[in-house]
């Protein structure tokens, strides 16, 4: 068994030591996180975490089964394929030589980017879409010099019905 | 009307029908006591905090109720720890109230202040902070029913000494918040038609029987469906006592330590039904090769126990009686004549395992610790409450002591607790007053909850330890003279004290047997007397249990006597 990428979305009481149930789980049995993503609903009761991590199907199925056993977890669901909206952010601070700037904004526009901090030697590109394009923006702004990194992870949620 | 909020605990106790608490005073639970004396609730002081939680643990099992205990901040709540994480891997009921220094000074580093929320969450059920007295008795209902709902467990609630003092205008907790986990699921009615129509054709079909069958009351369901179809029955550590230890179709406890026939019937059975179990790795061996001939259906209240270990064909989520009852209801009359043949066939070999290779020991003129259990059983006519220590005492109360009843083998199986016997015998004593409550012991793990002794004797509770003394750490000293070339590193130089004199020390009976022909007489004694007494018989040091499976081998390959 090869193992495979999975996210999922839960929501949870919005509680003290919620988080760290949740996470506690993962490291106790030995589960992977890859990113974890959380901040509180609409309802200020709830909040929603988003776990994605990479595991062999039988485990990814337990994982499953151990979160919904947490008290604190009401709703759990998986967010992989199509009938999903998935999106990352990442800030990006990227070392610019001024004669590189022009280059380096056509690169940001391409991505669907935007700057969000520039100085003379620097921007920060702020760049969000599906994983797989937040990854391909990093690829296309390594060469330049990544100074400093940040990314959320993946959030999602299951589309409505049309 | 006003209440302050050791009244409320109080009051929220007496509502749940908790008739005693196992605790121990401290500064930050003095209000909770202060209330206490003027209660009808009956508190037991033990000696050492865990002592407090395994007690509980021992009445909880012993009467099928959550188990309650009260302890202070830091130590006093640290101490609990191993008694909490024993309840959880049995899936025992309790609630567990620690004192927490005032809310204000929580994260100051304050005097006997500890995160036990922190420290307790991998191995409660849940566990709570009250915040404010507000918090308090809606809390205090919802860790009751967590803890008796679903697969029940341990529940910790931790209560700052300023929300035990405040004062508020009570009014009863309405309705508890609704949690998806907590809810029971019921049995799937197509699964349930599967598995009766697998009961209905097998050839060879076998019960397994765990803890979860104790827990849900289903022994009575279980019987008749074992008897009613004559299907042979094992258990696991945790199931015995769920089918008549005496029934001519239990085969005993299966895996490590299992009989022969027990071991032997899972590696041929086509159809296991496990009933209430999770598949540890002391019942399976080596995974790949358990009940590789079989069908496998897996009831449980857990869908996490469900495929976790083993792989399953037909899963079966929800509460074990209710399964079974509804099982019972399905299964047509008996299968037709064919099948029949079968199964006589199934059950005549069955037979002969068991006449080949019974449990049995040498006797060479020592006392053999499966003599004493053996006798023990006959005088107790398999009606006594047995808790147990861990290790080899452990094993040979399970494989000699034919439990006959659900409630009536209290052992710390998953954890394997040494200590847990003689405060959880004082538990189940306090909960079955007219019961014969005996612990069997070995001279190291009496030795870790030993000091429970002057809680026997102040409140007179006529607990019996039978402790196996061989003088070393049995089951230890076993693995390394089976694996480890008979280097005996720290199993056998340890010193004992005489454990008669030391009951006398405590105010209770002491007796010894250094022969054979002196068990019979010591324990006639020590079950007649009317107070606690420790019964100590020297025994061959050298003796192993038996069968064994070695680590990860598969169960059909035993190390026989």
């Amino acid at each position: 068994m090869k193992p495979q990428k999975h996210i999922m979305t839960m929501l949870v009481d919005n509680e003290p030591g919620v988080v760290s149930r949740v996470a506690g789980l993962f490291s106790g049995k030995g589960f992977n996180i890859e990113s974890i993503c959380g901040s509180p609903t609409h309802n200020p009761e709830v909040s929603r975490i988003t776990i994605v991590t990479r595991a062999d199907p039988p485990v990814i199925e337990q994982i499953e089964k151990q979160l919904r056993k947490l008290v604190n977890v009401l709703k759990l669901r998986s967010l992989n394929g199509p009938h999903c909206v998935r999106r990352e952010l990442a800030l990006v601070c990227i070392a610019v030589k001024p004669e590189q700037r022009a280059e380096v904004l056509r690169i940001v526009d391409l991505l669907g980017g935007r700057v969000a901090d520039a100085g003379l030697s620097h921007l920060i590109v702020e760049v969000s879409g599906e994983q797989e394009e937040v990854q391909t923006a990093i690829h296309l702004l390594e060469p330049y010099g990544i100074k400093k990194l940040a990314r959320t992870g993946p959030i999602g949620l299951i589309r409505e019905p049309k | 009307m006003e209440l302050t909020g050791a009244q409320i605990l109080l009051r929220i106790l007496e509502e749940e029908s908790v008739d005693t608490l196992f605790g121990y005073p401290g500064g930050a639970v003095i209000d909770i006591y202060d209330e206490l004396a003027r209660s009808p609730i009956r508190h037991i002081l033990v000696r050492h905090e865990q002592a407090a939680v395994h007690a509980a643990d021992g009445y909880a099992r012993a009467r099928g109720r959550v188990g309650v205990c009260l302890v202070t901040s830091g130590p006093g709540a640290t101490n609990t720890v191993t008694g909490i994480a024993s309840a959880y891997a049995d899936s025992i009921p309790l609630v567990v109230l620690t004192g927490q220094v005032p809310t204000h000074l929580i994260g100051n580093d304050a005097f006997q202040e500890v995160d036990i929320v922190g420290i307790t969450r991998p191995c409660t059920k849940h566990n709570y902070l009250v915040s404010s007295i507000e918090q308090l008795a809606p809390i205090l209902k919802e860790a009751f029913h967590l803890a008796r709902s679903g697969r029940p467990g341990p529940v910790l609630v931790d209560i700052p000494k300023n929300v035990q003092s405040a004062r508020i205008r009570f009014r009863p907790p309405g309705a508890l918040r609704s949690r998806p986990y907590a809810t029971t699921p019921e049995p799937h009615a197509g699964q349930l038609r599967a598995v009766a129509r697998l009961i209905g054709s097998a050839r060879r079909p076998l019960i397994f029987a765990g803890g979860g069958v104790i827990r849900s009351g289903a022994s009575e369901a279980l019987t008749q469906l074992a008897r009613r179809f004559r299907i042979p029955v094992t258990a696991s550590l945790m199931g015995l006592g769920a089918f008549p230890g005496d029934d001519p179709l239990f085969l005993g406890m299966l895996g490590m330590h299992g009989t022969y026939a027990a071991n032997m019937s899972t590696g041929a059975c086509d159809l296991l039904l496990a009933v209430g179990v999770r598949f540890d790795d002391r019942v399976t061996g080596k995974t790949d090769a358990f009940a590789a001939q079989a069908t496998i259906v897996h009831i449980d209240i857990d869908p996490t126990s469900i495929r976790k270990n083993v792989p399953v064909r037909v899963p079966l989520v929800g509460d074990c009686r209710e399964s079974l009852e509804r099982l019972n209801g399905l299964l047509a009359d008996p299968p037709g004549e064919e099948l029949e043949s079968s199964r006589r066939q199934w059950l005549a070999q069955i037979e002969e395992w068991k006449a080949q290779r019974p449990l049995c020991y040498r006797s060479d003129g020592t006392i053999k610790p499966q003599q004493v259990v053996e006798e023990l059983y006959e005088l107790t006519r398999g009606e006594a409450i047995i808790t147990t220590e861990v290790g080899q005492n452990q094993m040979w109360a399970a494989q000699f002591y034919r439990v006959r009843r659900p409630g009536h083998f209290i052992t710390s199986g998953g954890l394997g607790t040494m200590g847990f016997g003689l405060p959880a015998a004082i538990g189940a004593q306090i909960a079955c007053p007219e019961k014969t409550v005996v612990d069997i012991a070995g001279d190291g793990s009496i030795q870790m909850n030993i000091q429970e002794m002057a809680t026997a004797v102040q409140y007179r509770l006529p607990v019996k330890i039978v402790i196996l003394n061989n003088g070393c750490l049995g089951m230890v000293r076993q693995w390394q003279e089976l694996f480890y070339g008979g280097r005996y590193s720290a199993t056998c130089d340890n010193t004992a004290p005489d454990f008669v004199k030391l009951a006398e020390a405590y105010g209770a009976l002491g007796l010894r047997a250094e022969r054979p022909e002196e068990v019979r007489p010591v324990l006639e004694r020590g079950l007649a007397h009317v107070g606690p007494a420790i019964l100590d018989f020297r025994v061959t040091p050298e003796e192993c249990v038996y069968p064994m499976v070695p680590a990860g081998a598969p169960i059909t390959e035993m190390l026989l006597v």
